[in-house]
């Protein structure tokens, strides 16, 4: 069974849509056992970071995060799920992340040359995949994705990096390592082209 | 590259998808699922829903079509219109919508963008901005802040609210002006350059697109990030996918769709 991880931050209900749209029945968990248990394991999110880890810290979950991961099952992060993946985040001070991928998770600034950049990148952006990764199998460079978000991710090893995409420079889309995967895009929200890559997770 | 937005808006009045002309003069057309189907299946970059209608009982069906389009459509989805309260930005969000947009109670109530942005993020908490370019007695223009679907001036200046939203916790501006809303003749160039020059967040142009030609100069001359429009799509003068394709050949950013037709 697909799950999706419900820490109290932000909407699963689009996600879990999704998938029903594509025939893949997936459940919305909390306890830390039915993560423990689950085939696939979404981790989605909008909202602050701090929150969100003390959430899943206080409840349990993220030590149920990290035991699945430990199994190798596939598991994917989407915005705020990606960025928690990280070992640091630096929103409203310096936090802890799940530290799942080594790297940080940092603020556009407004001020990066060539000037006005208007934080959240918020919209449609196109992505560069890079290699041969399963979760975007028939997605070419190139193809957009909604992006809502004011921080972005640093993975200090350039092979995690699954794809990525330019605002005010080029920052990390996607990062793959081995089981783990996660997106900084909504693909529950980017039409045809999130689909896809629904799809190709839930066919791994 | 991020690419501009086309954002269609649609007006609704008690479950129904209605559009105004000049704020007051409501006609009925349609459902709004098969609108956003609609809007879906041609390319639209993100929809905006705004409720008009004034009565408690209005706030529910609102949530209930926000729940059944959100779980039909799956692209971004703002709500504006009559959010007073945290919890009534709450059941929205919960309903399935990305954003909310905040308008009167946002003035009356400042704090209130810290609150929803505080729960939910700046990234999903928008200021809906109506202006309206007024003569002052000694023959001054003022671009004035108005509430109550753009009945009420407020004596607040446009720009200046629209810096305090953003650093009160918004994380986007919809600024409509109603002086051009409704028109056909074209966004006011002006203010909206002068709002997203004075902001660091995205700004949204609306009021008063007619032909293509408006949303390429808003979206260049205007500086804004998105353009919103309710007529021209609405009544089908013009197609999401011939705005699109005009903005494209004129040099302008967007996603010109479909990509990956036969996926999923």
């Amino acid at each position: 069974m697909l799950a999706i991880v419900d820490y109290s931050m932000g909407n699963l209900r689009s996600v879990q849509k999704a998938f029903e749209l594509l025939d893949v029945p997936a459940k919305i968990v909390s306890s830390p056992a039915d993560i423990r248990r689950a085939d696939k394991l979404i981790l989605p999110g909008v909202g602050a970071f701090a929150d969100a880890i003390a959430i899943l810290e206080s409840s349990g979950q993220a030590e149920a995060i990290k035991d699945f991961i430990r199994t190798q099952r596939p598991l994917l992060g989407i915005c705020l799920g990606l960025q928690l993946l990280m070992e640091k985040g630096y929103e409203d001070g310096e936090h802890t992340g799940l530290g799942i991928v080594p790297g940080d998770c940092v603020r556009f600034s407004v001020d990066q040359p060539p000037a006005s950049l208007k934080v959240p990148h918020m919209g449609w952006n196109s992505i560069q995949v890079r290699g041969d990764v399963p979760l975007f199998k028939g997605i070419e460079s190139g193809t957009h994705y909604y992006f809502v978000h004011s921080y972005f991710v640093r993975p200090t090893d350039a092979r995690d990096v699954a794809a990525t995409a330019d605002y005010g420079g080029e920052f990390t889309a996607a990062i793959c390592r081995d089981n783990v995967m996660a997106v900084q895009f909504h693909p529950e929200k980017s039409q045809v082209a999130g689909r896809r890559i629904l799809r190709n997770f839930a066919d791994l | 590259m991020l690419t501009k937005r086309i954002i269609p808006c649609l007006d609704v009045d008690a479950g129904r998808v209605v559009k105004g002309v000049k704020f007051f003069d409501h006609v009925d057309a349609g459902d709004p699922v098969e609108q956003a189907l609609f809007y879906d299946q041609c390319g639209a970059d993100e929809l905006v829903f705004y409720d008009i209608t004034a009565s408690h009982e209005g706030r529910q069906i609102m949530v209930d079509v926000v729940r059944r389009v959100a779980d039909s459509v799956f692209m971004p989805i703002t709500v504006g219109g009559g959010i007073r309260t945290l919890d009534d930005a709450t059941k929205l969000i919960q309903a399935g919508a990305e954003k909310v947009s905040l308008n009167s109670a946002a003035v009356k109530d400042p704090d209130l963008i810290s609150r929803i942005a505080r729960k939910f993020g700046r990234c999903a908490t928008v200021l809906g901005l109506d202006a309206n370019r007024v003569k002052k007695p000694d023959g001054r223009e003022f671009w004035e802040v108005f509430v109550n679907g753009g009945r009420v001036g407020t004596g607040r200046e446009v720009v200046a609210w629209a810096k305090e939203a953003e650093s009160r916790g918004a994380g986007e501006i919809v600024l409509n002006v109603m002086n051009s809303d409704g028109t056909l003749e074209g966004y006011d160039i002006e203010m909206t350059r002068a709002v997203s020059e004075a902001v660091h967040i995205p700004v949204v142009a609306s009021g008063g697109a007619g032909k293509p030609e408006h949303l390429l100069k808003v979206l260049t001359d205007g500086k804004a990030d998105a353009a919103l429009a309710a007529s021209i799509f609405h009544f089908r003068t013009w197609s999401v996918p011939q705005v699109k394709d005009y903005l494209a050949k004129h040099g302008v950013h967007v996603r010109l769709t479909p990509e990956l037709q036969h996926a999923g």
